[in-house]
């Protein structure tokens, strides 16, 4: 029994570094690293939570080695059996009525956090947005500001003692998906048929990542959310430019034509031309994001030219056809592309 | 009562053709030729879902891995969750049900012996069925093509519109068939256990195998029904124009979640409660002791088995359903801990003052303990609906709940394999090859379910088939992935060791484990008939009394 001893120490070392590494700030999608209140009143529970837990599994863990140990057939043993015994309702009743006691603890706080998050009405000052999952991409839209964008959700920051925070109606256009951004709250699916809410107070500026939590198709896995918590003036910033319509250099009237007399216009929108599609995201700010195919590469002139060439080779499954355009048509439509600020 | 019983004229089987032998396993209706069949039945899906399991895990050793394509890494959990939960678990449960009911309740057969012989054979067409998705599923569209929808199969990506071909379909149909099987088994345990029991065994004197798979069976006819009406839904929304779950037609996709869940979170109790039983007859046997508060353990099963029933939303808890509906589910899912926790305590007190013995099957039911107690806890920490919010559908999720079906049920499974080998086969097995098993797979199950909890803590989504890097998930996973060919070595030891022992092993002897219960007062194998004379009793523990007759049970209970 010694082996199994040492054994059992070694893997509650291992997980309490484990355990410490988890909790490590600097990971991006750590949820013991909350930013917002939903996600620091789940921390705050989950605190309580885990003493509760841990010290029930350190009493009955060491009740069964001791027992385990302290009873085991010895070498010397004379070959009797034990004393026969059946049972003992004292006994039974302190392990039944402790348990319950724990459950109504546990209970009385987890129902506090719900309300808390759950029971909240949308405050005057707060920003609203429209997300809607779509196989494999986020679309957002602004409703009272009037900007829709794709897979790169800007939100201000909310100071503790002005609160601003923001509130996101959830929907889906096809499948089940799920919005998850481990250090703003905790998940919330997106239903077709079925709108949901959620929202969000981030306290510090940054960037903070997620991702789809709901199994919704081929692609699930590269369905990434990524949030940009900016300053007030920021944000603001990014509204105004969000508004603009674009304007088109000559240079790239070329690709234009070729993106408006192709299938491109069939699901794609560019505010202010003939394409008006709703199936893909919205293009018409294009160069003002980060990343492409949500998330999945870096908005780059040579990765927005091979997706258009072949998005296979950057997210196998996705639902963008490969456009079988050529060398000189591929040029011209990523410089088009590229105009779109 | 009696134990002597005739000895079967075996030789004159083993001497007839191979063919005469085979139409005799296919058309046999004896539970304990039944029980067999399903045991190996599942042994092989075992592998297969292992291997599934296996190629998932190679994919996730690092980050932007290409081992396989998005398309088979979905369809490869999708076909290992559905396999190992209906094509393994829920039927090598069976198949130790079949086998030792009737013989421990004192019956020559179960009820229904046809009935029987027909679950089974439905059961093993269903798991066949899915299979032949391989071959099958995309009919006109091409080659076949294995289900991709996950293994709870979520509406609407079940429509038709989101799965063409017919790859959905074999997987309905598979659940379908299979599941009328398992209701079928289930009115047969409920019938036997009520209906054949020996002159004497009341109900308070059966041994709580008996008691744990009567509710086990209940559990079954409540859940698989809804499970079978919604497959039938589904079917009609697929080729009938019915729109329950299409979306696109105004149908509801949270309704597919509820009907799944109220077949889905009874089934793990399906799934447990046999595993209980195992733990329930094997601990006190190793311990030298009978088992502490019986009744009080009689009660905690049917206190699972009803408030099981109550708690299936808590699958559901990220839906918005709604502040209040949350809270009930809370509140319902953690009283659950409550009868759950008081049996941990009584198998505590069952080992208390013993003197526990280390044989194999004791080694698995004692790790058995420790492990479930782990899954215990981390299933009261995702019943809190806010830190659910967190947990759910993470990585945190899938170890949790492999905790409970590998470091649990599967334990407690091998313990009941080596525990009732020699009964089974006559032979005793291997007891080195045993305990290499137990250390192998006891050192990868921990390697792989200890340290998958931590991606899941950090944010790791269940189902993906590739991540970022950067995000700390890396070290963990590779961690995962190097326990897996600890534990398939395991099943490797495992394997080899029945095989081995089945044709080399040594007699085993009716009686090998100084056991109590009446299977062990007939021969191994028993005979076609298991006894000779029916036995009668007058205890929980009939065999001590015949070799205590000076301080027999039946004086205390």
């Amino acid at each position: 029994m010694q082996s199994q001893g040492s054994q059992i120490l070694v893997l509650v070392c291992c997980s309490a570094t484990a355990f410490a590494d988890a909790a490590s700030p600097f990971r991006p999608t750590n949820i013991f690293a909350p930013a917002s209140t939903p996600a620091k009143s789940i921390f705050g529970l989950s605190l309580f939570v885990l003493a509760v837990v841990g010290a029930i599994f350190i009493v009955v863990f060491t009740l069964l080695l001791y027992s385990v140990v302290k009873f085991r057939k010895r070498r010397n043993d004379d070959g009797r059996e034990p004393p026969q015994v059946y049972g003992s309702n004292q006994v039974e009743l302190a392990w039944t009525v402790i348990p319950v006691l724990i459950v109504v603890a546990l209970f009385m706080a987890t129902a506090r956090v719900i309300a808390t998050v759950q029971k909240v009405s949308m405050p005057g000052n707060a920003i609203a947005v429209t997300a809607i999952g779509h196989q494999f991409w986020w679309e957002y839209r602004y409703p009272a500001l009037g900007v829709v964008t794709a897979n790169e959700l800007h939100v201000p920051v909310s100071d503790p003692g002005h609160p601003t925070p923001t509130f996101i109606k959830l929907l889906s256009a096809d499948t089940d998906h799920s919005f998850w951004v481990p250090r703003l709250a905790g998940k919330t699916d997106l239903i077709p048929n079925h709108p949901n809410s959620m929202w969000i107070d981030p306290q510090e500026t940054g960037l903070y990542l997620g991702q789809c939590a709901q199994y919704c198709g081929t692609q699930h896995a590269k369905m990434l959310l990524r949030i940009y918590v900016q300053s007030r003036d920021d944000f603001d910033r990014w509204i105004q430019a969000q508004r603009q319509p674009v304007s088109v250099s000559a240079t790239a009237s070329q690709g234009q034509r070729i993106f408006e007399t192709t299938a491109c216009i069939n699901c794609h929108t560019v505010a202010g031309t003939a394409a008006n599609g709703r199936f893909g995201p919205d293009l018409t700010h294009l160069m003002s994001r980060d990343t492409i195919a949500a998330g999945a590469a870096s908005n780059t002139a040579e990765n927005l030219r091979l997706w258009i060439l072949n998005p296979n080779a950057i997210k196998p499954g996705s639902l963008m056809p490969a456009m079988e355009l050529n060398d000189q048509e591929l040029d011209a439509l990523t410089a088009y592309l590229e105009t779109l600020r | 009562m009696s134990t002597d019983a005739i000895a079967i004229p075996r030789r004159e089987l083993a001497s007839s053709p191979i063919v005469t032998r085979l139409h005799e396993w296919v058309t046999t209706v004896d539970h304990k030729r039944l029980g067999i069949l399903y045991i190996i039945y599942a042994l092989v899906f075992l592998l297969i879902g292992g291997i599934e399991a296996t190629v998932i895990r190679i994919q996730l050793i690092r980050p932007h891995n290409d081992f396989v394509s998005p398309q088979v890494f979905n369809r490869m959990f999708t076909m290992h969750g559905t396999t190992m939960i209906f094509f393994v678990v829920m039927p090598v449960l069976f198949g130790f049900a079949n086998y030792l009911i009737p013989l421990m309740i004192g019956a020559r057969d179960m009820a229904f012996p046809r009935l029987n012989a027909f679950s089974f054979w439905m059961t093993a067409f269903g798991g066949l069925l899915l299979y032949f998705s391989l071959v099958g599923a995309n009919g006109l569209y091409g080659a076949g093509n294995a289900p991709d929808v996950g293994w709870f199969a979520y509406a609407p990506l079940t429509s038709r519109t989101f799965s063409v071909g017919h790859s959905t379909d074999f997987w309905t149909l598979a659940l379908l068939v299979s599941g009328f099987g398992s209701i079928g088994t289930a009115i047969n345990i409920i019938a036997t256990i009520l209906c054949m029991r020996c002159p004497g065994m009341t109900l308070a004197k059966m041994p709580l195998f008996a008691w744990l798979n009567l509710v086990m069976a209940g559990l079954v006819i409540l859940a698989v029904s809804p499970l079978t009406a919604a497959q039938i839904m589904l079917l009609v929304d697929r080729y009938l124009g019915g729109h329950f779950f299409d979306t696109q037609a105004g149908g509801s996709a949270v309704m597919w979640m509820h009907f799944f869940w109220i077949f889905g979170h009874p089934e793990v109790y399906v799934l447990i409660l046999p595993a209980f039983a195992f733990a329930s007859e094997i601990i006190p046997v190793f311990s030298r002791k009978p088992i502490f508060g019986y009744s009080v353990m009689v009660g905690a099963t049917v206190a699972i088995g009803f408030i099981s029933m109550s708690v299936w939303a808590h699958h559901m808890f990220t839906v918005g359903m709604g502040a209040n509906v949350n809270t009930f589910f809370v509140i319902s899912t953690m009283a659950i801990a409550v009868p759950t926790g008081i049996k941990i305590f009584n198998w505590l007190a069952t080992m208390w003052g013993g003197k526990i013995e280390f044989k194999t099957p004791m080694l698995f039911c004692i790790a058995f303990l420790f492990q479930f107690l782990a899954a215990g806890l981390t299933g009261v920490m995702l019943s809190v609906a806010p830190f659910n919010w967190q947990l759910g559908n993470s990585y945190f999720v899938i170890a949790h709940f492999h905790y409970v079906i590998v470091g649990g049920i599967l334990f407690a499974l091998f313990g009941a394999f080596y525990y009732w080998f020699p009964k089974m086969s006559g032979k005793m097995y291997s007891e080195t090859l045993g305990k290499l098993h137990f250390w192998l797979f006891l050192i990868g199950f921990h390697l792989t379910f200890d340290f998958m909890h931590i991606p899941g803590l950090l944010g790791m989504p269940r189902r993906i088939y590739t991540y970022e890097p950067g995000r700390g998930w890396d070290t963990w996973n590779l961690i995962v992935t190097i326990g897996v060919f600890f534990q398939a070595a395991g099943i490797l030891v495992f394997l080899g060791n029945l095989l081995w022992s089945n044709f080399r092993g040594e007699a085993a002897g009716s009686d090998p484990w100084d056991a109590w219960t009446l299977e062990w007062s007939t021969t191994s194998p028993p005979p076609e008939y298991n006894f000779s004379t029916i036995p009668a009793v007058e205890s929980r523990r009939p065999l001590w009394d015949l070799k205590h007759p000076d301080d027999p049970d039946s004086k205390y209970e």
